[in-house]
């Protein structure tokens, strides 16, 4: 049995959002939708799963710390101790306010590269990589969704979703690609 | 509309008459003249009692080691050699003390010990004073920026706003009378105000504050807040006119646009005034020192407690069962402006901190050296309940949507910049005759209890949905 999935496309954010209810509401399956900006709520309706990069965030965040920490105590109280305003410097603790701003900007410079690599990585996306898009007007003014059409009554599914709002809709065969 | 039960009138008022009486006794308790000190001093000893010389102990220590390190208490530093010739010479003058040097201090002790405790119920009731009459102006401030940023979420809450906010009038006019009665020399927590301070043949003779007595002398002061205090209720009786008007008379906007032309204009004097008035009421107890991000610092202070506050009253009024257009999103965004402003907080308080630190210059140092030495516990204490405790609470996104922790956050939050407030105004009143008993929780309770009163009394005055409003549309469908 050959399966099929179906680009439906709009032209409008809140027909595509009210769209994506009525399809999950029919128990049929999205696989994805490409916008070209980002709508607000799209996520919950799909019923995608919440995001883990805010815990990757504050994960990366205490490496960075430790990473100053570590690296002002081998600087500035192991290896070199100075005098600097008369402040001893043989005990880290006692100079800890003077590490704050290295210890707060390396928390951020962590939290921030990292998190853009993991999101890099967990889109798998890389330089030179080819778009993965199945129509170049989902980056000017459409929206495209991907139907999973298998086994059911195209003539149907085709019906309801240009009642959900859609301009235009195409057949995929799944083994063409 | 929210009505007032009686068991809640029972209850603030049960809370302030408590207060009073707990306040009354501590200014019962404090010693009526220096001889009474020296009694008491006198008793001490014969019980044998160290808390005496600990007194002469940390005393020697603030004159010889103040000036060149804030640590001088610590150990470690003793092995760095910075500080060696100095260390020699303290332990000298500790163990030196001849018994004709002991009674020439105890003397000057009982004098200063005899001010440090007279002072204390009255720095107690003023903190309490100031915590609630700040948290009422901070939410007088966020109110208008939500009109003047014409925000789209929070005309729901509008009504809570002006509640809190009301209590400016009753706040305002206890913080004046402390103020004038203290002006009239009943007592004398602000050393600037000391007769013949600013008389060079006079023996309190102080050149600093002479110095600076054209701007700091009482009646200028007493004129700078009162202006400051009428403008204030002005603006917050006109505010909440133009939002009852608006809901009778929506065609137009017309009440609407002038709330918000009265906003943009309450704004800039706010910022002026708020400035001033912290280097009026709380850095002038240091008169000697000064720090120029103070203004900012008292500012923070001010509107994480006011929105701490308006969260904790929200979550109150939710759940009686009124606010029905009140979602999980709203309270979401007041705790992320709990935690955005404790961060700020944080930020202002780290940036005053670490420059004094580091430059290490006596004369702006001791003001963090009296905190260290005498403050310990508090001053790091507070620090850790106003930045750690939000910070690890509600960095998580669905925490902030989970009433139970953003109100006990929100108290400690609360417990934290009272805290706050008590280490800008102690050390320089009660130096290190300080303690959390009966003036001050007293105080605490008796103002916590008229703020409650006064603050749920107006809300009952009026419906809970500022329905008239523009935005109120979009504010009851909000959703993050």
């Amino acid at each position: 049995m050959a399966t099929h999935k179906i680009h439906a496309l709009y032209n409008d954010d809140d027909v595509l959002l009210r769209a994506v209810k009525q399809i999950r509401d029919q128990r049929f399956h999205i696989e994805e939708v490409f916008c070209p900006f980002p709508v607000h709520g799209l996520e919950k309706a799909m019923g995608l799963a919440d995001t883990r990069l805010a815990i990757n965030a504050f994960l990366y965040g205490i490496v960075g710390l430790a990473v100053a920490t570590v690296m002002m105590d081998y600087i500035m109280i192991e290896d070199w101790p100075q005098n600097i305003g008369g402040k001893p410097s043989f005990s880290y603790i006692e100079n800890m306010p003077a590490f704050v701003p290295i210890m707060f900007e390396l928390t951020v410079f962590f939290a921030a590269h990292l998190m853009v690599i993991t999101f890099y990585l967990r889109s798998r996306l890389w330089p030179f990589k080819k778009a993965e898009n199945p129509d170049v007007r989902t980056t000017d003014d459409h929206f495209l969704m991907e139907v999973d059409a298998q086994g059911d009554d195209i003539e149907s599914i085709t019906k309801f979703l240009y009642d959900t709002g859609a301009v235009e809709l195409v057949l995929i065969d799944k083994e063409d690609h | 509309m929210y009505t007032l039960t009686t068991k809640f009138k029972v209850f603030a008022i049960i809370i302030m008459v408590l207060g009073a009486v707990m306040t009354g006794v501590g200014f019962l308790q404090a010693p009526a003249d220096q001889a009474a000190v020296e009694q008491m001093l006198a008793e001490e000893g014969a019980h044998g009692d160290s808390h005496g010389s600990s007194h002469n102990d940390s005393e020697s220590h603030d004159n010889s080691g103040k000036e060149n390190t804030m640590y001088n208490a610590d150990e470690s530093q003793l092995e760095t050699g910075y500080i060696t010739s100095n260390s020699t010479q303290e332990s000298e003058s500790t163990h030196a003390i001849t018994p004709h040097d002991a009674e020439d201090h105890s003397g000057s002790h009982a004098e200063h010990l005899y001010h440090q405790l007279a002072n204390r119920p009255w720095a107690a009731v003023y903190v309490a004073c100031f915590f609630f009459f700040m948290i009422g102006l901070g939410v007088l401030a966020f109110n208008a920026v939500q009109k003047v940023a014409q925000a789209g979420w929070s005309p729901v809450l509008f009504r809570v706003m002006e509640g809190v906010s009301s209590y400016i009038l009753p706040g305002g006019i206890i913080m004046f009378l402390l103020l004038l009665v203290t002006g009239l020399g009943l007592n004398h927590i602000f050393t600037w105000m000391e007769p013949g301070i600013d008389d060079p043949t006079s023996e309190a003779y102080d050149h600093i504050v002479a110095g600076k007595s054209s701007y700091l002398n009482v009646p200028f002061w007493l004129i700078r807040a009162g202006i400051f205090i009428v403008g204030w209720n002005l603006y917050r009786w006109n505010l909440r006119k133009f939002s009852l008007n608006q809901d009778e008379n929506p065609e137009g906007n017309v009440w609407y646009k002038k709330a918000f032309k009265h906003s943009a204009m309450f704004l800039v004097f706010f910022i002026v005034t708020e400035s001033i008035m912290s280097w009026d009421w709380i850095l002038s107890f240091d008169p000697h020192w000064f720090s120029t991000l103070f203004a900012w610092y008292v500012l923070a202070s001010m509107l994480v407690s006011a929105v701490t506050v308006i969260a904790l009253v929200t979550i109150f009024l939710k759940g009686k069962g009124y606010l029905e257009y009140v979602n999980d999103s709203h309270i979401h965004d007041l705790a992320k402006f709990m935690f955005g402003f404790s961060i700020f907080w944080t930020y202002l308080w780290f940036s005053q901190f670490m420059l004094i630190w580091y430059s290490n210059i006596p004369e702006e140092v001791t003001y963090f050296v009296s905190r260290i030495e005498d403050y310990n516990l508090l001053f790091f204490g507070m620090v850790a309940i106003n930045f750690l405790f939000p910070l690890l609470i509600l960095m998580n996104s669905d925490f902030k949507r989970v009433n139970w922790f953003v109100v006990t956050t929100g108290i400690f939050i609360l417990i934290g910049h009272y805290l706050d407030i008590y280490v800008m105004v102690m050390p320089a009143t009660v130096g290190e005759s300080w303690f959390l008993g009966l003036p001050e929780i007293g105080a605490l309770l008796f103002f916590g209890g008229l703020f409650l009163l006064y603050v749920f009394n107006t809300i009952s005055k009026a419906p809970l949905l500022a329905k008239g409003d523009p935005f109120i549309g979009e504010s009851k469908h909000f959703h993050y």
